[in-house]
């Protein structure tokens, strides 16, 4: 992609969180959010998340070919019982990143 | 207890985000080092933190830029994760819109998780008097700081990373540990299972709709698996042959 390209693309991302993050302080009592749109919002996180986890880890080449001999697999779900478990940022990175090394180590 | 002067308000708040950085940093350096891993300068990497100040947007946007996705789809995807910005706002509104603008967008600007957390029942309880708004902005001041200098420590860490580490699963690991903690109910777990899946079988969709129609269809059943919760299935349909009979 071209630095143009880029930088317009910052930009674009930049100024639509500033608009929602500006939105009702700006426009105080003229805005409201519909109810099921305020029900739909508290999902968004998690679905979101959820279809960004998945095909990083199934796919670990990027395309949407399934490979039988991913160690990526059996070290998110390890990082993800750790996630439930302790709720803990720092040791979800390091127990995933540990897990893929020593996978690949011994070549599962 | 109400605070006396702005600037003991500022300091409390400063002083309440400080447990919190631990758990900024390294979400911080693992966004410069990816970047600079990715092949953009620090420049650039400065510029689009301080831009976008919202580290999973910016993970995001890392994570598909990498994939080689159209632009616009990666802006509304940035978008749609930070969707959860219009309700933060929504809540703080009534305690910020009478302040003067020279107060309020910077403020917005450095509206996140963090600050919002940590202010928003102290500011609706009204226990903060009428500097209250001075202890929002030591939480977000004191964020924004940390976030912007994590990332730039980053930047520095990421040129000394070998390729052979496969860092980029750390992004995956990322969102992993945002979302877990995150499901907290069923309608949650439905939202993440269903949006989950379709994202894995529409992965092939061009421009990357699979992973927009994979959030809509995860949205759909969080709402969906609440309202089947809130209203047993009975009720539900003697309440809808009421309203049929007028």
């Amino acid at each position: 992609m071209s630095d143009l390209a880029l930088w317009g693309l910052f930009l674009a991302v930049g100024l639509g969180t500033f608009a929602m993050r500006l939105s009702f302080v700006e426009l105080y009592g003229r805005l409201r959010i519909p109810a099921l749109l305020s029900r739909a919002l508290l999902y968004v996180p998690a679905s979101v998340l959820a279809a960004l986890v998945l095909p990083a880890v199934v796919y670990p080449n990027g395309q949407g070919e399934f490979v039988l001999s991913n160690p990526q697999i059996p070290a998110a779900i390890l990082a993800a019982w750790v996630a439930w478990q302790t709720r803990n940022t720092v040791l979800t990175l390091a127990v995933g990143m540990g897990a893929l090394w020593l996978f690949r180590f011994f070549g599962l | 207890m109400p605070y006396r002067t702005g600037r003991e308000a500022f300091m409390q708040g400063v002083r309440a985000l400080l447990p919190l950085i631990p758990g900024v940093i390294p979400f911080g350096l693992l966004t410069g080092v990816m970047a600079i891993n990715m092949g953009m300068s620090p420049g650039t990497t400065m510029g689009m933190t301080l831009l976008f100040y919202s580290g999973s947007a910016q993970m995001v946007a890392l994570q598909l830029l990498h994939t080689g996705v159209v632009p616009l789809a990666i802006v509304v995807t940035a978008l749609v994760i930070n969707l959860r910005f219009i309700m933060y706002s929504a809540s703080l509104a009534p305690h910020l819109h009478h302040l003067p603008r020279r107060w309020t967008w910077p403020l917005s600007y450095m509206l996140s998780d963090q600050s919002y957390a940590l202010s928003t029942l102290k500011l609706s309880s009204g226990e903060l008097g009428p500097f209250a708004h001075y202890y929002y902005a030591g939480t977000a001041f004191s964020m924004w700081l940390s976030w912007q200098l994590s990332v730039l420590a980053g930047i520095y860490l990421g040129a000394s990373i070998p390729e052979t580490w496969s860092l980029s699963f750390a992004i995956p690991l990322s969102f992993l540990a945002l979302l877990v903690p995150g499901i907290r109910s069923k309608p949650s777990l439905a939202a993440a299972v269903v949006g989950g899946l379709l994202a894995v079988f529409a992965v092939d969709m061009p421009y990357n709709l699979g992973l927009v129609t994979a959030s809509i269809g995860g949205v759909i059943a969080g709402v969906v698996t609440e309202s089947l919760r809130k209203r047993p299935l009975a009720d539900a349909m003697i309440h809808d042959v009421e309203r049929e009979t007028p």
